[in-house]
Parts: structure tokens; C-alpha cells; sequence
């Protein structure tokens, strides 16, 4: 099992060909609170770099994109309720969608923990 | 940022702020505090339930003297819509700066200490509002900015009890009334007013006292730093302007339905019946209604309609969304912008579009949370 990055922020713990998805401890500091999240619907077929769910902070609206392309199998739905879940538990509760992986070469392009550490750092 | 920070202003609690470990970003040309490390929904509790203190030091203060056989208040009336010239020594008027075409240059409080009238406008037209009253009321009145002092808002149920700790007079000051007050040594102008809904005070400092004053209030119990995010939802909880989104030129009081702020005196048959700019446009507006209508709406669900966001019923667009936010003390979105006349009424179904896809929503009566305003 392994946590991947997108410079976008969103993380990705791939186990098997199921990989889920949700945004780094960065981003949700960066947002503030979070007061909704509009997630994909199970069934949903999507491409790397898709916009593919909404997280609301109070401030702003902020695009989550996939950081791989397959199939939606599964979505948060408890974020409708709690979405405070997200900057609370950003790597656990607050995960977004799970996602059948459909080239699991798109995975190669992404950070891993010690990069993305690096990579955080940069942005000041 | 596409400002570098460096370039940026800083209010008399610059200080205080990084301190207190507030995010800084950059506001109209000033680095302000948007939230704390508590963040901005507990910020907006706090201040809904507490009392919570606001650094509006970037906003732009201005004192009006009249000039020997002027009168300031009269002269004033020649920019704005409001009845000034009835203010008495210590009340506190809302007003707008019109132009030709009866839109909005800026929004504005105006007190009157019987010997000045003391101005308080907003921080991203203050040197636009400073040029124009120097073009057009030079001849009456002594002009002077006062952009350096500190200027800060005690907001919430319990500003009261926190600020009459430091000076016990404020207690019964009421909604919309100013005094001199005396705060940890310095004299202040305390006005009871503020920009949340809730009962509260915006409190002017020498620009050297701002930082010992913030920390006094700070000590208190019932008060805690808030910043311009909580400012934002709170005031768009309590249904009120922001220039620049809600209102600017291209909007008139009257679309807006600011018509309260505008005196039966200076309507039409009034005893200072018009002379402001636009006024024929404002008038006719009074008279005839407004093609227009600035409206609350709120939506079905949980998705918000930020600015921007068209209003529509049935595929046909008839306005949009000017503020549109999370609304932390009803839990749920809300959203105000201008519709179209006919469609303004309290209780019409409408759509908004969010991401493309319609939000089904209703025309609503503003405020979304109830004032409470302290009128004694």
C-alpha cells in the first residue's frame, strides 16, 4: 500500500487496482474550514486530471481532480453530513472517492510522501 | 499572491496579528488578517455568541469641519442621499456617495460630534472618496484624512459587557450613536454600530494606543480575534452590502433597496428635497420603482451559489448572485443578488446555476439572521 501525490494536492493510497483519493493536510489548511463537498457518483468514469468533485470552504469553491484515471466504485457519502471530516482527518475520514484504476501507469507521475514533503516546502 | 506582501500596508495592529498567528493576505491594499489558527467557523460562532474583536484599521476615516459660514452637514448633502443636515450632536447616519447616474461610489457612516462630521468609508475607495470630497466640498469644510488611526470592531452579545470593563459609558450608548470615550488613557470615538447584525462598537484610536486597546479587549473573557472571513459571512448572514460585490456605480440605492437610508427630507417634496448627484435618476426610482431588485435567495440542498452565479426560472436568466457564501449560524448556503422587478417577490421559485446545473431556490425576505441591534 502506498500514498501518492498530485501537485494539485490530492492524495491517492493505492490498494490493488482500487485507489482512493483525497486532499493533503496542506490543502485543507489552505482552504480553511471545509463546508461541503460535492463528490462523483459511483459509476462515473474518469480521466487523470478531471475535475471531478467540489470542496466548499467557507471563502471559496476549490476543484478536486483525479490523479488517475477508472471508474468511481465508491464516494464519502458521511462528508455530506461532516464535512469537517476533511480538516479533521484529511488522510482518513475525509477521503473523497475510491477508484477502480484503470492504468495504473498514471500513478508513476505522481509524488511520493518524501517529494510531495519537498515539494510543500517550496510553496513557502 | 499576486501582490507581494511587502508592498502591502499595514494597520496599527500589523503586530498583533502575526502574534496571534492570524493568516495574512492582501485586502485592498492593506495585509490583513483573514482568519486566526481557530479558523473561520468558530470565529463566526464566537462573535454570534461572545464577543469578537475585527482590526478595520484599513478602512478610511475622514473629519469634516466646517469652514467659517459653511455648514458641513449641508455641504455634505451635496454627495449623498441621506439626511445629514437632521443629525444631532452624537447620532450616527448610513449614506452613499452617488454619481450622475444615481449609481454608488462608495458606502459610508456618518456621525456628527456636533462640532465636525466624522466619516468612516470603505478601504478600497478611500482615495477616490478623499479626491472627491476635496473637488467638491473644499469651499465649505477642512478636509482631513485620518488614515493612520486605528479604527477596530468589538462585535457580539456580549461587546457590551467586555467594553464597559474598560469604560463603563458605552453601556448605554445606543444602536447608531458616537461618543468620546476614554480607553486605557487615550481619547477614543466609540460608535455603537458595526457590520455583523449583532449589537457591537467600532472604536477609533490614536494610531500609537491601537495595540495597548486591542490587548485591554483582548484580555477580557468575551473576546476573541476575528477576521475578514468571519467579517464576511456574518455580515452577509445579516443581509448587508458589500461595496464592490452588492453594490457599486452601475447599482442605485433604490435597486438596492437602501430606500431607509434615504430621509424623507431629502425626497421628493422634502423639506431638502434632492440636490445630490443622480438624484433625478433616484427620485424617479422613489417614485416609480426600480427595473431591478437586490433580494435574498436561498437555496434548496447544500451547494452554495457564489458571486457570479445567474438566477433563473425555467432556462430563462433574470439575475445574479452578487455575494453568496456558507451561512455558519443557519448551517446552510445562502445568497443575495439582483433579480428582475416581476420576479422580486418574497416566496418565488427559482433556479440557481452552480457548475452548470440548476439549484432549485426561493426569493427570501433579508436579513437570513435576525438583528439584534441595541436600541435601549
Amino acid at each position: 500500500m502506498s500514498v501518492k501525490y498530485s501537485n494539485e494536492h490530492e492524495w491517492i493510497r493505492v490498494e490493488g487496482d482500487v485507489g482512493t483519493v483525497g486532499i493533503s493536510p496542506y490543502a485543507q489548511e489552505q482552504l480553511g474550514d471545509v463546508v461541503f463537498v460535492d463528490v462523483p457518483q459511483a459509476g462515473r468514469k474518469v480521466t487523470k486530471g478531471e475535475s471531478v468533485a467540489v470542496v466548499e470552504s467557507v471563502k471559496a469553491a476549490s476543484d478536486i481532480y483525479s490523479p488517475a484515471a477508472g471508474e468511481v466504485i465508491e464516494a464519502n457519502a458521511a462528508l455530506a453530513e461532516t464535512p469537517g471530516d476533511v480538516n479533521a482527518d484529511p488522510m482518513g475520514k475525509g477521503w473523497f472517492f475510491k477508484l477502480r484504476l484503470s492504468n495504473p501507469a498514471d500513478l508513476d507521475g505522481l509524488m511520493d510522501e518524501k517529494a510531495y514533503a519537498e515539494f510543500v516546502k517550496g510553496l513557502g | 499572491l499576486e501582490t507581494c506582501l511587502s508592498e502591502l500596508k499595514r494597520t496599527p495592529l500589523h503586530a498583533l496579528h502575526q502574534e496571534l498567528g492570524a493568516r495574512l493576505v492582501p485586502f485592498a491594499g492593506y495585509e490583513m488578517p483573514v482568519q486566526y489558527p481557530t479558523g473561520i467557523l468558530a470565529e463566526h460562532a464566537h462573535t454570534r455568541t461572545a464577543a469578537g474583536l475585527f482590526d478595520v484599521s484599513h478602512m478610511g476615516q475622514v473629519r469634516l469641519t466646517a469652514k467659517p459660514g459653511h455648514d458641513a452637514a449641508k455641504a455634505l448633502e451635496t454627495l449623498v442621499p441621506g439626511d445629514i443636515a437632521g443629525l444631532q450632536p452624537g447620532q450616527q447616519r448610513y449614506t452613499q456617495f452617488i454619481n450622475e447616474s444615481g449609481g454608488i461610489l462608495d458606502d459610508l457612516m456618518v456621525t456628527s460630534t456636533g462640532d465636525h462630521l466624522l466619516l468612516v468609508v470603505n478601504a478600497a475607495c478611500k482615495d477616490d472618496d478623499l479626491a472627491h470630497l476635496r473637488k467638491h466640498l473644499s469651499a465649505a469644510c477642512e478636509i482631513e484624512p485620518m488614515f493612520s488611526r486605528g479604527l477596530m470592531a468589538l462585535q457580539g452579545p456580549q461587546a457590551s459587557a467586555a467594553l464597559a470593563r474598560l469604560a463603563p459609558s458605552v453601556a448605554t450608548m445606543k444602536f447608531m450613536t458616537g461618543a468620546f470615550v476614554v480607553i486605557d488613557g487615550a481619547e477614543c470615538y466609540v460608535t455603537r454600530s458595526g457590520y455583523t447584525g449583532g449589537d457591537g462598537y467600532e472604536i477609533s484610536t490614536p494610531a500609537d494606543k491601537a495595540e495597548a486597546i486591542a490587548h485591554k479587549l483582548l484580555a477580557q473573557p468575551e473576546v476573541k480575534p476575528i477576521g475578514l472571513g468571519a467579517r464576511d459571512s456574518l455580515r452577509l448572514e445579516a443581509g448587508l452590502c458589500l461595496y464592490g460585490h452588492d453594490i457599486d456605480t452601475t447599482t442605485t440605492p433604490i435597486e438596492a433597496v437602501l430606500l431607509w437610508s434615504i430621509g424623507k427630507e431629502r425626497r421628493a417634496h422634502g423639506e431638502r428635497e434632492g440636490g445630490f448627484p443622480g438624484a433625478d435618476v433616484i427620485q424617479k426610482q422613489i417614485a416609480e420603482g426600480a427595473p431591478r431588485k437586490r433580494v435574498g435567495v436561498l437555496p434548496e440542498g447544500k451547494a452554495i451559489a457564489r458571486e457570479g452565479a445567474e438566477i433563473a426560472i425555467g432556462g430563462r436568466v433574470i439575475g445574479k448572485v452578487t455575494s453568496g457564501g456558507f451561512a455558519p449560524t443557519l448551517g446552510r448556503a445562502v445568497a443575495m443578488g439582483y433579480v428582475e422587478k416581476t420576479h422580486s417577490a418574497n416566496g418565488t421559485k427559482v433556479d440557481l446555476i452552480v457548475r452548470g446545473k440548476p439549484v432549485p431556490a426561493e426569493i427570501v425576505a433579508m436579513p437570513f439572521v435576525k438583528h439584534a441591534y441595541y436600541r435601549g
